[in-house]
């Protein structure tokens, strides 16, 4: 690796904390104005967390393509399984290693897909709930997925061992960011249950519209922002781009971005006679997420019609599962991640270019089979011991009065009188 | 009807897994991901109607 890309990629890896403030803001604009202060310090909190319990035993698990890994032969094939890197980082070079790029930029992305789940649990998530669970998407869910796809195991040796494509691939993180966290803000939602008054005894779900749409545009912002540097330092990094192609990454996360924007603002007008700005922004980051994985191989056309897909989905989804399934999901971080990221990573077998790709779509249906079928009972299942021994959700008590006041003992208003009842109660 | 759902989920995974690893020519193995994919959107539905009806119990 160059110096030119090193420090191409160190500045694109920079950008990528803009994604999680981001994401930060829409949680905390979408959840209730009582919760607001308690949704940016469980933000900060469980990257915190995340990074350091990546950097204990994650990146150990996860290593990197060409690293140490174990091996384990089937039918006379080689399938590398996990990565046996030294614990607390001990094996990384420093001085510009691809590898050592590689472990930034992972160290923000893991940051980042534990962000996702908070978007679920807004409102009656508590603190210490959110950082133990983050500890097991940090190090164990996260870096077992992320090791099969960008740290050379087996869902990337597809196309060596199997002849499908290039194997399974996903650039900037579609699924292994983008999914994982939302399959794991599934788990939490199921596991947590609806806010207290979200459904009425007839199962009529109520609007509990979100208490800031300025925050929640301006998290849309910054969230492109961030995710510029994620798609093109992941296309350099996880899917060997040239750094002349940074360029194309952009225009296509632009682009599909800008129409996912589009088409949730047009069907909202169209439907209920005004855009709706929670699910334009929705649509936005829905747009970006599904961009991530074949953000290096799309033509802008066909990034267009991820975008457009992304966005009606996306859209449509959020309405089917409060209205219909039942699961409260506060700023949409199912609908979003987990959907918008699945279908990204589809549109990649569907829609992209690559040179001698035959057998691509297949190999993205591994992947996708595989978040399915392992990583959603994976975290589900460790989601659902730890509310066993650890209750993940506050007492309604807690959730009356707020979790800016219950968990934090002040609001993030102070100036403001929001709720009579904060005042009136003992 | 939960916990059949997922184990729905594992089963099309190992579907997924065996072809992969057992089979050599790529459209056999396209057949077999198709399936076992087929399998877990299964799983998916039943996970979903569970918690449907475990909503409507509480209720």
């Amino acid at each position: 690796m160059t110096e030119t890309t090193t420090a191409l990629c160190v500045l694109l890896i920079f950008l990528v904390p803009l994604a999680a403030a981001g994401l930060s803001l829409i949680n905390a604009g979408l959840g209730r104005s009582r919760s607001a202060a308690h949704s940016m310090l469980s933000s900060l909190a469980v990257l915190a967390v995340a990074v350091l319990v990546y950097f204990l035993c994650g990146f150990s698990w996860q290593g990197f393509a060409a690293g140490p890994a174990h091996i384990v032969t089937v039918a006379g094939r080689s399938w590398n399984w996990i990565a046996a890197e030294p614990f607390l980082l001990r094996g990384l070079q420093s001085g510009g290693s691809a590898a050592s790029l590689a472990a930034l930029l992972q160290m923000f992305s893991v940051g980042l897909a534990a962000l996702i789940p908070l978007g679920a649990g807004t409102d009656r998530w508590r603190l210490g709930a959110a950082c133990a669970s983050t500890a097991l998407l940090a190090g164990c869910t996260y870096p077992i997925f992320a090791h099969w796809v960008w740290g050379g195991g087996w869902l990337a040796q597809l196309g060596v061992n199997c002849g499908l494509g290039r194997g399974f691939l996903d650039a900037g993180g579609a699924g292994c960011i983008q999914a994982v966290g939302g399959l794991t803000a599934w788990s939490i939602a199921c596991i947590l249950g609806p806010r207290r008054g979200k459904y009425a005894m007839d199962g009529a779900p109520a609007a509990i519209p979100g208490h800031n749409a300025v925050l929640v545009l301006l998290g849309c912002f910054l969230a492109l922002l961030g995710w510029f540097g994620l798609n093109c330092a992941g296309s350099i990094l996880n899917a060997s781009a040239a750094p002349g192609a940074v360029a194309g990454v952009a225009i296509d996360t632009m682009l599909a971005a800008a129409t996912a924007a589009l088409a949730a603002a047009a069907i909202t007008r169209a439907r209920f006679g005004r855009p709706d700005a929670s699910l334009c922004a929705n649509g936005w980051v829905g747009g970006l997420v599904a961009s991530s994985a074949a953000c290096a191989f799309l033509t802008p056309a066909a990034a267009v019609l991820t975008g457009l897909v992304a966005g009606t989905m996306v859209t449509f989804s959020v309405e089917w599962l409060d209205i219909h399934l039942g699961v409260d999901d506060p700023a949409g971080s199912i609908s979003v991640h987990a959907l918008g990221g699945i279908w990204g990573l589809l549109a990649l077998g569907i829609l992209a270019r690559i040179p001698g790709d035959s057998g691509q779509f297949v190999a993205q249906l591994v992947g996708v089979a595989t978040l399915l079928g392992f990583v959603l009972p994976l975290t589900y299942s460790l989601n659902w011991l730890l509310n066993r021994f650890y209750p993940q959700r506050v007492p309604a008590e807690g959730e009356r009065q707020g979790m800016d006041l219950y968990e934090l003992g002040a609001g993030a208003y102070p100036e403001f009188v929001i709720h009579r009842e904060d005042l009136t109660q003992g | 009807m939960k916990i059949a759902g997922f184990l729905l989920l594992l089963a099309g995974w190992g579907i997924v897994l065996s072809a992969i690893a057992l089979l050599r020519s790529s459209a056999p193995i396209a057949g077999f991901v198709t399936a076992g994919t087929g399998v877990e959107v299964l799983g998916l539905v039943l996970v979903i109607r569970s918690h449907r009806l475990l909503r409507r119990e509480r209720r």
